[in-house]
């Protein structure tokens, strides 16, 4: 079978959001694609070495809510981290797997992972955050793949 | 169900863990072995049938048995 491309560009940085990157690649390696995540912005932070991902229902009107609740006490301080910790308490329950783990599946499967050169050096950030085996590299190195890409997802 | 070489207890796991996990056990297969998943996952049953059509491994069966799902696949 011919080997199909996958790009992705993952621009977000949230716990929920980190999932559809390393769901999509992960599975497409499986199937035997060749693929490719294009870290950039906010989406920097899920190649920390660890990553300290929260979820917020702010400004997320279709987040459920385990009780309905005003949008100015969801923004009390410590409400963040209690959804985050409610998140992934239920996540766990449910057989979900970490983004850890994910990323890590990601890895062992040759995914190639690229961080935005210009994002790190915007947000001051050290090669020394990030896990190993991450590439350094800008919008052209991302067509390069892209272009050949079967499937190319902007997240 | 018919015999098997290997046996995959997915049981409790969700999407994509079941697949990425059957994908992991046939790495270590050989070619004709049989694997038999077992997953509680009700999205699998459709996932498994993707991953059989795309990968080329031969989803030989799969039933439904008090709440689980069976699978035999069979390496390409």
């Amino acid at each position: 079978m011919s080997e199909k491309k996958l790009a992705i560009i993952a621009t977000k940085g949230t716990l929920d959001w980190a999932y559809p990157p390393f769901i999509l690649a992960s599975t497409a390696a499986a199937l035997g694609y060749q693929v490719q995540v294009f870290f950039t912005f906010y989406g920097l932070q899920l190649l920390k070495k660890k990553p300290d991902l929260k979820v917020t229902s702010l400004g997320n009107p279709g987040m459920p809510m385990p009780m309905p609740m005003p949008v100015l006490l969801q923004a009390l301080p410590g409400m963040q981290g209690m959804m985050t910790h409610m998140m992934k308490q239920k996540m766990k329950s449910k057989g979900v797997a970490s983004v850890e783990e994910l990323r890590e599946m990601c890895q062992e499967a040759e995914v190639k992972m690229i961080a935005c050169q210009m994002t790190v050096d915007l947000f001051d950030m050290s090669r020394d955050d990030f896990i190993d085996g991450v590439e350094y590299g800008g919008a052209a190195t991302f067509f390069e793949f892209a272009g050949e890409s079967d499937i190319c997802l902007f997240i | 169900m018919s015999d098997f070489d290997q046996e995959l207890d997915a049981s409790g796991l969700n999407c994509p863990l079941p697949i990425l996990r059957a994908k992991k056990s046939l790495a270590s297969m050989d070619s004709g072995q049989v694997l038999r998943i077992i997953a509680t996952d009700p999205g699998s049953v459709k996932d498994f049938e993707a991953f059989a059509k795309q990968t080329g491994n031969e989803l030989l069966e799969h039933r439904e048995e008090g709440g689980k799902f069976l699978f035999l696949m069979r390496k390409s």
